[in-house]
């Protein structure tokens, strides 16, 4: 039993076990923390109710062991106990546990004012994001001002998703021909890891994201500078040229890039991807090296994506990586 | 030597109840009802979920002649229970003549269900409520179709003379069939034929 | 132990040859003893378990570390499914239909079931299904969508090859065989009791097979439309679940999960009836608190009926209709805190002897505990939110799937199987076994909960290093082989017993019921002369047991051993049991073998669209259809 709360302390205080798990007991954010308490609320009944049960079934195969086969006792006050273990303890349990869900509910799904609208639309097997106030679009970070509720609308165009960040929220799913909402607030600056939670296909596993929580001027500096378009031009003759190749190449009819001929839609949006932390939805970091293979061949990274190989030139893709690794 | 005691409950019962097969019948007919029950939900709910019913500027179901045919359907109940009564008391021919009878009923309703379909201005494949439209409907005419072959087969042993009095299981086991193919259509026909109707 | 009064002396030998199935294959093909197919299907079943187990196991070498490289994501998808859905589908179901069909006509002392050859066909069918979505291996496109398979990822759209369509149509095909199965099963306890079990006599077992069946008729109509309506879309461009043409992708869900949450405790209340057989006889009283077991069990099968929701909590439903659904889900641990009551009361004032089976209940018990109330807490909304869809889910359901439905079948097996096989198993090996599983199940399972916590979804083929997931993965995989040399142990245990026929007496346990009153292995006529029952517990407590005489007149003519004779079985009125008539037991028949065979093709013809070929299975099934409707009246009355 210690070892068991250990464990669970271990995992609500990520930093003191040496890692950095994106867990629900870690919560940033007053919804995480409202089930976080729901939690441990639930932890130290069931924790009672185990040990005295079990204690319990102990007890009678102990006591049993002990008695000759030859006496039959009768069955006198077991039904007392039954009705007192089975019925009267569950009852008065799930009566606390009614009023939690039901008060804990209606606080956690309730509007508030002043939330900042996002839309993501869950895409196999990435997420885009979209400021619909501010015209911004970008993919697979979302980034969202601390102390301030959002407001996320959750669709989808193809398969059943789930959007889960488990430090700041629980999870609503995106279902296509539906539209739900998530609201949450992040309480501290910080980046919090998020991922796809319904199975969606052969590469559910390389469905994640990031929440970038920062303080509201830093956020409202970042959404401006978005919306600008700033950051687009290519400032290096190099990079120039991988515009080019971008465009000449199949990419520009895949992805879009603000302010360029490329304005596809089946890929994400890759207007800020040099800014990004990540390539193909958190399954590498976003480095040169990581990002010429991703180009070169996708499908040895994260295989069964719907980026096909694209054959390049070395120079070609090297004009290609400063380009994009250029879009801050 | 072991002891050999004559049953204290064997009391030898005065009318027999259900046989086996009547009570196994009658558990099929309970998924089958079932089977119906949740089919009827799946189609309020795509209902509740559609801002137009029938999607798609489907015509509405037509009932001037789904009426008079339901009729004939509900009432091939009527010779069936005939049918049972005589049997149980040894008229094979006032069974033949039930059982036929009521095949002629449902055939021509199976008659109708088939010009109705080709009648229809919409597919399967259309919308989800052409899907749900013909397969709630469809699957309502297979089991007429069993339903008929059944009674074929009950005529055929009566014709051959394989039925005595308490000695017609299958006979018991088709009607409660029949009836419940009936019943069936009770809850449909409203649901499907009418309800749309009102709004 | 008790003296076992075997009933009126007979030709034992010229009864045996009476019943004897003929030899070989075709014996094989034809038989319709309900012990012969009730074994049959265990085997089954059992081979089910262990390929499912081993998968796994492979899968668990594929997430042991982060990044690996063991299997590749779609057939790491595939193996997923085809675990989920072999475990439910064809282990836990089949198993327990075959602990039915072999036990329920001994305990009710009764010669065979009501539908021999119902019987016979729902084992064909079942094998079929299990095979056809076997099959899918061979070509090496096995179902890729989850055991629940939600629309669209599997519709046409998202999945166009066939992996999908050996799973849907299979779950029909299957479907089936429990639909026939458990019709069969109520028919038999109400009309074929033996005389004096009237229903509150009848052993609990029999009580949780009938809440089973009654379930089972009631829900499985559910996901025979959920799969069967998705296969119309797929194979017929029908649009139940298209959103664009006014389908619907939760119309699903609730389809498949009306019958999933039912499903659950389909598998779940069999398995108490296990263990509320196994623990009064080792703990040599009576069950504590019967009627209120009894009516806890009816009641969890209309309850379960409530709660299906539950597995939907992230679907943006509105959030006071889904907390109603929470609080449905709360009411149902009322009646199994008064089924776990019920045993501690009986362990409490027994006298306890810890055998293999005793062992398996202890361990049942314990487990169980906890996946009850890891249930509890995903039934919480705003808690399930944050782990539905993630490893504390896959922690619960194994808890409850593995532990509280596994655990009593392998107690089950340790009971019943010399029972039925006539061979002795190692108490050794048996104990070795249940504490190997026990120590392995918890280091499997128990990390799980606290991956959930630490944000790791389930369905994932693999994940990335620095998220802090790797230690304790590596303690499930480790784990796991650990669970899996437990179970391997009843196996060499198993097989070890039929190689060295150490024979069995017929009542090694001092059991209560009807079914250690005839011999290990029982004849194929089960009693010559069918056991008189005065009380729950007739093996305790007449002593010795009365058997019935056969009379002149044609009702209780078959009570006796001129029924034996005969061939014949006595049927009772139903609730009230009075003697009413006999049964014939029909000849041994290839009809149910031709039938679920033109099925099969039927299900092959639609799998590849291949009309002539479906055609055809439509026509053999049909053809099986109507001779044994012509057949009928011959064998009834
Ligand atoms: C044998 C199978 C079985 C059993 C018995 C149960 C039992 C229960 N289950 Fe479980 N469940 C599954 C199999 C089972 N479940 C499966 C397979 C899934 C996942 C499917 C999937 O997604 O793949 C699932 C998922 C599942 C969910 C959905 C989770 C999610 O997807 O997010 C929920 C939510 O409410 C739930 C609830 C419950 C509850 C309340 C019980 C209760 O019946 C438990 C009651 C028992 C006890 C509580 C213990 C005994 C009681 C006492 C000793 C009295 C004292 C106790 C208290 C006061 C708490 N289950
Ligand atoms: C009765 C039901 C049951 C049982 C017994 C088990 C048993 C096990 N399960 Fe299973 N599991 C499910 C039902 C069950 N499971 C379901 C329904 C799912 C959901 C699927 C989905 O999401 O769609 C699931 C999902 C599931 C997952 C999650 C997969 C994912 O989300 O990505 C995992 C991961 O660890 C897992 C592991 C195990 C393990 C290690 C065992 C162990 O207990 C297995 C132990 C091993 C053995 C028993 C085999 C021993 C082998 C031998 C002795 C060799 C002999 C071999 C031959 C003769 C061929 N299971
Ligand atoms: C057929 C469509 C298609 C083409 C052509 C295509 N892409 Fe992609 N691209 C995608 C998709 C889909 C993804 C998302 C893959 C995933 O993460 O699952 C993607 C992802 C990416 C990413 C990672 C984005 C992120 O934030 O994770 C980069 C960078 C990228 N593509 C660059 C390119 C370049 C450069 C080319 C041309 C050489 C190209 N793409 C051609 C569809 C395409
Ligand atoms: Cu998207 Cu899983
Ligand atoms: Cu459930």
């Amino acid at each position: 039993m210690a070892g068991v709360t250990a464990a669970f302390l271990c995992a609500s205080t990520v930093t003191a076990c040496g890692r950095r798990s994106p867990s629900m007991l870690d919560h940033h954010g007053p919804e995480a923390a409202r089930v976080a308490g729901v939690w441990w609320l639930m932890f130290v009944l069931a924790a009672i109710v185990y040990v005295v049960v079990a204690g319990l079934v102990i007890t009678a195969v102990v006591r049993g062991r002990r008695r000759a086969a030859a006496e039959r006792p009768d069955a006198a006050g077991d039904e007392r106990f039954i009705w007192v273990g089975g019925v009267v303890l569950p009852v008065l349990i799930l009566a606390v546990l009614a009023v939690v869900t039901v008060s804990t509910t209606r606080d956690l799904r309730a509007a508030q004012a002043g939330e900042l609208p996002i839309r993501i639309i869950g895409k196999r097997w990435w997420w885009d994001v979209s400021y619909p106030g501010a015209g911004v679009r970008t993919a697979n970070e979302l980034h969202v001002p601390v102390g301030r509720a959002v407001d996320l609308t959750l669709e989808s165009d193809d398969v059943i998703h789930s959007f889960w960040v488990p430090q700041l929220a629980g999870k609503v799913d995106l279902i296509p021909g539906q539209r739900n909402h998530l609201r949450f607030t992040a309480s501290a600056p910080g980046t919090y890891r998020g991922q796809c939670a319904e199975f969606c296909g052969i590469q559910h596993a390389h469905m994640a994201f990031v929440v970038i929580a920062d303080p509201p001027e830093v956020f409202d500096r970042w959404l401006t500078r978005r919306a600008s378009g700033a950051g687009v031009q290519p400032t290096r003759e190099e990079a120039a040229r991988g515009e080019m190749v971008f465009n000449r190449e199949s990419c520009a009819g895949c992805h879009t890039i603000r302010d360029t001929e490329a304005d596809g839609k089946v890929g994400p949006d890759l207007t800020a991807f040099g800014g990004r932390r990540s390539i193909g939805a958190m399954t590498v970091p976003n480095t040169a090296t990581n990002l010429s293979r991703w180009i070169r061949n996708s499908q040895s990274i994260k295989p069964g994506n719907l980026m096909p190989p694209v054959a390049l030139s070395s120079r070609d893709l090297r004009s290609l990586v400063v380009y994009l690794e250029g879009l801050k | 030597m072991t002891a050999v005691v004559s049953p204290g409950a064997a009391r030898p019962s005065t009318r027999r109840s259900y046989t086996t097969a009547w009570w196994g019948m009658a558990m099929l007919v309970i998924t089958e009802a079932m089977v119906f029950l949740v089919l009827l939900a799946a189609y309020f709910f795509l209902r509740a979920s559609s801002r137009q019913w029938p999607i798609g500027g489907i015509e509405l179901p037509k009932v001037d002649l789904a009426w008079p045919f339901s009729f004939v359907l509900w009432g091939s109940s009527v010779p069936i229970f005939w049918a049972e009564a005589a049997i149980r008391n040894g008229r094979l021919a006032q069974f033949k003549a039930g059982l036929l009878i009521s095949f002629v009923m449902g055939a021509s309703f199976l008659g109708y269900t088939i010009y109705d379909f080709n009648d229809l201005h919409f597919g399967w494949r259309d919308n989800a409520y052409g899907s749900i439209f013909y397969t709630v409907v469809g699957l309502h005419a297979v089991h007429v179709v069993i339903g008929l072959a059944m009674n074929l087969m009950v005529q055929v042993k009566a014709w051959t003379g394989r039925y005595r009095t308490g000695h017609h299981v299958s006979a018991e086991v088709f009607s409660l069939y029949w009836h419940f193919v009936d019943v069936v259509w009770l809850f449909v026909f409203p649901s499907l034929f009418l309800s749309p109707h009102w709004r | 132990m008790a003296v076992i009064d075997r009933g009126p002396e007979i030709d034992e030998g010229g009864l045996a040859t009476l019943w004897e199935d003929g030899p070989g294959v075709p014996g094989f093909l034809t038989t319709v003893d309900h012990k012969r197919i009730g074994l049959r299907y265990i085997y089954t079943s059992f081979a089910f378990f262990f390929l499912a187990g081993a998968t796994a196991l492979v899968m668990r070498a594929q997430l042991a570390e982060p990044n690996a490289h063991v299997l590749g994501p779609q057939i790491y998808n595939e193996l997923m499914t085809m675990h989920g859905t072999t475990m439910i589908f064809l282990f836990n179901t089949p198993v327990l239909a075959g602990f039915g069909n072999y036990l329920i006509p001994l305990q009710l002392g009764t010669r065979d079931m009501a539908f021999p050859r119902l019987n016979a066909f729902s084992y064909w069918v079942f094998l079929f299904g299990g095979l056809f979505m076997y099959a899918s291996f061979f070509v090496g496109k096995m179902p890729d969508g989850g055991w629940f398979g939600y629309t669209p990822l599997v519709s046409k759209t998202f999945n166009p090859g066939i992996n999908i369509d050996f799973w849907g149509l299979g779950i029909v095909f299957v479907g089936l065989s429990t639909t026939v199965g458990s019709i069969n099963f109520i028919v038999t306890i109400f009309k074929m009791r033996a005389p004096g079990m009237t229903l509150n006599r009848m052993p609990i077992y029999v009580w949780s097979m009938l809440v089973f069946s009654f379930m089972a008729i009631f829900a499985v109509p559910a996901v025979t439309l959920a799969t069967g309506l998705l296969e119309l879309d797929r194979l017929f461009g029908t649009s139940f679940f298209v959103p664009s043409l006014g389908g619907s992708v939760l119309l699903y869900q609730h389809l498949f999960w009306f019958w999933g949450h039912p499903e659950v405790y389909i598998l779940f209340v069999p398995a108490t009836g296990m263990i509320s057989q196994i623990i009064p006889v080792f703990s040599r009283r009576p069950l504590s608190g019967y009627p209120w077991v009894v009516a806890a069990l009816v009641t969890v099968g209309f309850i379960s009926f409530g709660v299906w929701v539950h597995h939907m909590f992230a679907t943006g439903l509105p959030p006071l209709a889904m907390a109603f659904f929470s609080g449905a889900s709360f009411i149902i641990v009322i009646p199994s805190g008064i089924q776990f009551f019920a045993w501690i009361a009986t362990m409490w004032r027994g006298a306890v002897r810890l055998t293999t089976p005793m062992l398996f209940a202890i361990g049942f018990l314990l487990i169980f505990l906890l996946g009850g109330i890891t249930g509890v807490m995903v039934a919480v909304l705003p808690f399930d939110w944050q782990v539905t869809d993630s490893y504390f889910v896959v922690a619960h359901f194994h808890y409850v799937l593995n532990g509280a439905v596994v655990f009593p079948i392998f107690g089950a097996i340790y009971y019943w199987l010399p029972k039925m096989t006539g061979r002795a198993l190692s108490e050794r090996l048996g104990k070795w076994s249940f504490w190997v599983m026990f120590v392995g199940f918890n280091i499997t399972f128990f990390p799980m909960h606290i991956l959930g916590f630490l944000g790791m979804p389930r369905r994932i083929y693999t994940y990335n290093d620095g998220l802090g997931w790797a230690g304790l993965n590596a303690m499930v995989s480790a784990g796991s082989a650990v669970f899996g040399l437990g179970t391997a142990i009843t196996l060499v245990n198993w097989a070890r017993s039929l190689r060295r026929r150490a024979p069995v007496p017929d009542d090694p346990w001092d059991g209560d019921s009807l079914e250690w009153a005839t011999t290990s292995p029982p004849p194929h006529y089960n009693f010559a002369a069918i056991p008189l029952v005065a009380g729950r517990h007739p093996l305790w407590d007449q002593q010795p047991l009365p058997y019935a005489s056969s009379g002149e007149d044609d009702e209780t003519r078959g009570l006796g051993t001129a029924g034996a004779v005969d061939r014949e079985t006595p049927i009772t009125s139903g609730l009230d049991n009075r003697p009413e008539g006999n049964l014939t037991i029909p000849e041994e028949t290839y009809l149910p073998f031709v039938l679920a065979l033109g099925l099969a093709v039927m299900f092959v013809g639609l799998l590849v669209s291949a009309a002539v070929v479906a055609v055809a299975g439509l026509a053999l099934a049909v053809f099986g259809a109507v001779w044994w409707t012509w057949r009928t009246d011959e064998d009834l009355e």
